[in-house]
């Protein structure tokens, strides 16, 4: 670790430097340790060191300092390489490394637009619509209803609370793959109890279909959601609901006028998650959203072309990154969000 | 024919319909909660309000699922005739699912440790640093790409040309300049599934790094004051301190990227297909139920999967919780 004093900046959001605190206090509070002590102190000490000692440590910093550097370099080189790529002719990508690049520049923006409209191409443009079709429900169903568990489970007076948070919050556990099969059934036969046929089949033609997959997303985003939520409404203090109450306010108002506004920042970690999970995910989309243009999603669409056109690089560069541009803006400009979130445990399970 | 956007616009119009339809049931349920009996003792009418959407979705689809797959895994391949262990059996003696259950081993075995590893070694390296956030950011990023977009990434890496060729693949290429002959690294067992782990392992290590970098951060600035005063070297410093104080932490990441490489899927899909026996207990049971029609033989895998997953879901809840009483 380097001992010149370090500027404080680096605790400003950035990579997530927040302390791993219990998630909610730590989203409203933001305890975020003082350097400035440190920093004086290490300056302090750093003035009687030996010349020597500070020769040595100054160059054990550069060490780490290039070493970080190529760390990144090796983490970004991949991305950079498919990103140049994506804007070199077809016949040069075929042919030629990205790095040629450099010493001969040929860029052309005919991949995006072919893999995007074109439908011999790849027809992407209509995929985005469908993964963001498919992406903005699922996040808004699992926040809203989420939210309205977790303040039932935090707040509302009724016996078996605990045990059916519990209950919940164990879901957490099952992976996705225990209720594929039987959750596609229902879609497909509908749901009976017996000989009686309590819901119908769904079988739901055009743009209806992508109700399936809203369904499978919410449902699958749900104990996570529920669970983070829990620990944030469940910190609301005490003194808030009784004043409201006094006044004659219900729950209903309650939820909607106090407590809604106050966990915000954690409806918005939640969303981000739950964003760039269904955005992002394959194997969902795979099973309840079907393979053609008319409900699959980017990512349906993609591993289907590296699996069939695996050597038209030409679209997978482009096609890849389309797939990229919502979730990497999202990512950057939300960051402290995720970071936050991350932190609180949102992995899904 | 290509792209048009009125035919895009049933997609746009249902998805306004569909949220605009659940925003109204959520509006008249929160009314319908004020409009019941009120100041009971046990608010059974709104606690059955509130709950009721997310337990019934829940219900339907995982607890309900979890007990019929556990049953359709004693039962054949269409769901209709008791087998017994027989999908199990098979399970443990067919050498194609026993290629999958190594491979997964494999998995397990190299991706949470060495992210977690790679996670924690640049967590130290850049740790307040000047361009401590934007190296941080840069490691970080893949956690925001998609596993298949990942895994078209890599792929590209991974590209192949014959020898006489120039190559486009950035590993071939490496290997050629410094005198070597390209492979069609996706095809040599059992190295392409190492090379496929190096996909998760560049994911997951921006995850590792973050959450190990706050934990750091969290050591109290007296223990840190301390050692420097009493002037332990970077190895022991590291030993005696970092490493104690964030191991809490590096068990839960441990843990969780555990988890997540036991029901890797995307990658192994999009990559090679799970061919050239590349294939993991999650692809497998994609494959086993959805592709051969395999219901029983896939339930079994899922239930293996679940549980493999159990113990390790368990002590990442009790670690997690004691961080975070810890902390309060």
């Amino acid at each position: 670790m380097s001992t010149t004093p370090q500027s404080p900046t680096a605790e400003e959001e950035g990579g997530g430097t927040r302390r791993s605190s219990p998630a909610p206090a730590d989203g409203l509070g933001g305890r975020v340790p003082s350097l400035q002590p440190v920093a004086a102190k290490a300056a302090e000490q750093g003035a009687r060191e030996s010349a020597a000692a500070r020769v040595r440590r100054r160059l054990s910093s550069t060490t780490a300092s290039v070493i970080a550097i190529v760390i990144a370099a090796l983490w970004t080189l991949p991305t950079a390489g498919l990103f140049i790529s994506s804007f070199r002719p077809e016949q040069e990508i075929k042919t030629t490394g990205w790095w040629t690049m450099f010493t001969d520049p040929q860029l052309t923006l005919t991949n995006y637009r072919e893999v995007l409209f074109s439908s011999s191409q790849g027809q992407l443009a209509s995929y985005f619509v469908n993964s963001f079709v498919i992406t903005v429900p699922s996040t808004v169903f699992v926040v809203l209803l989420a939210a309205l568990a977790a303040y039932a489970l935090a707040w509302v007076n009724f016996p078996g609370r605990d045990w059916l948070f519990l209950g919940i919050f164990a879901l957490q556990i099952v992976p996705l793959q225990m209720s594929l099969v039987p959750l596609l059934r229902f879609f497909s036969q509908g749901v009976s109890i017996g000989d009686v046929q309590v819901l119908p089949a769904w079988d739901l033609p055009g743009a209806f279909a992508f109700t399936n997959v809203w369904v499978a997303h919410t449902i699958f985003g749900l104990p996570l959601g529920i669970f983070l939520l829990h620990n944030f409404v469940s910190q609301l203090p005490h003194s808030l609901f009784e004043a409201a109450r006094v006044d004659g306010a219900g729950h209903g108002v309650l939820f909607r006028r106090v407590v809604l506004p106050l966990i915000v920042p954690a409806l918005v970690s939640l969303a981000i998650f739950q964003f760039l999970w269904v955005w992002n995910d394959l194997l969902v989309a795979l099973i309840f959203a079907g393979g053609d243009v008319s409900t699959a999603p980017l990512t349906v669409r993609l591993a289907e072309l590296a699996g069939t056109r695996g050597n038209e690089w030409q679209r997978l560069t482009a096609g890849a990154f389309v797939s990229m541009v919502v979730p990497l803006i999202v990512f950057f400009t939300l960051q402290r969000y995720f970071v936050r979130g991350l932190l609180a445990g949102s992995v899904k399970g | 024919m290509g792209f048009s956007l009125v035919e895009e616009l049933p997609k746009l119009v249902w998805l306004v319909i569909g949220v605009a339809g659940f925003l109204a049931v959520i509006g008249v349920l929160l009314f319908l909660v004020d409009a019941g009996p009120k100041k009971t003792r046990t608010e059974w009418w709104q606690a059955a309000l509130f709950l009721s959407p997310a337990l019934v979705l829940l219900i339907l689809g995982l607890v309900y699922p979890v007990f019929r797959t556990t049953l359709l895994s004693f039962m054949d391949g269409r769901g209709t005739a008791w087998v017994g262990l027989d999908n199990y059996v098979r399970m443990f003696t067919q050498p194609q699912i026993l290629v999958v259950l190594r491979n997964t081993f494999l998995w397990v075995l190299f991706g949470p440790v060495m992210a977690t590893a790679i996670g924690l070694f640049y967590a130290l390296l850049v740790d307040r640093r000047r361009f401590e956030s934007v190296a941080k950011s840069l490691i970080f990023m893949p956690m925001a790409i998609s596993f298949v977009g990942a895994s078209i990434i890599w792929k590209f890496v991974y590209a192949y040309r014959p020898a006489e060729a120039d190559q486009i693949g950035l590993l071939n290429q490496l290997i050629v300049w410094f005198g070597g002959e390209p492979r069609l690294w996706l095809l040599e067992t059992p190295l392409n599934t190492l090379l496929l782990i190096v996909v998760l392992i560049w994911v997951q290590a921006g995850f590792a790094m973050v959450v190990l970098s706050a934990a750091i951060k969290a050591i109290p600035d007296d223990i840190i004051e301390a050692a420097r005063i009493d002037g332990t070297s970077v190895w022991s410093h590291f030993r005696h301190i970092t490493l104690p104080s964030v191991w809490p932490t590096l068990m839960v990441v441990l843990i969780t990227i555990s988890v997540q490489t036991l029901k890797v899927f995307d990658i192994v899909r999009t990559m090679t297909g799970g061919q050239y026996e590349t294939s993991v207990i999650a692809n497998e049971m994609y494959a086993q139920a959805f592709r051969y029609g395999e219901l029983g033989m896939g339930s079994a895998l899922a239930v293996f999967l679940f549980v493999l997953v159990i113990p390790l879901v368990i002590v990442q809840m009790r670690t997690n919780r004691r961080l975070r009483e810890e902390q309060r």
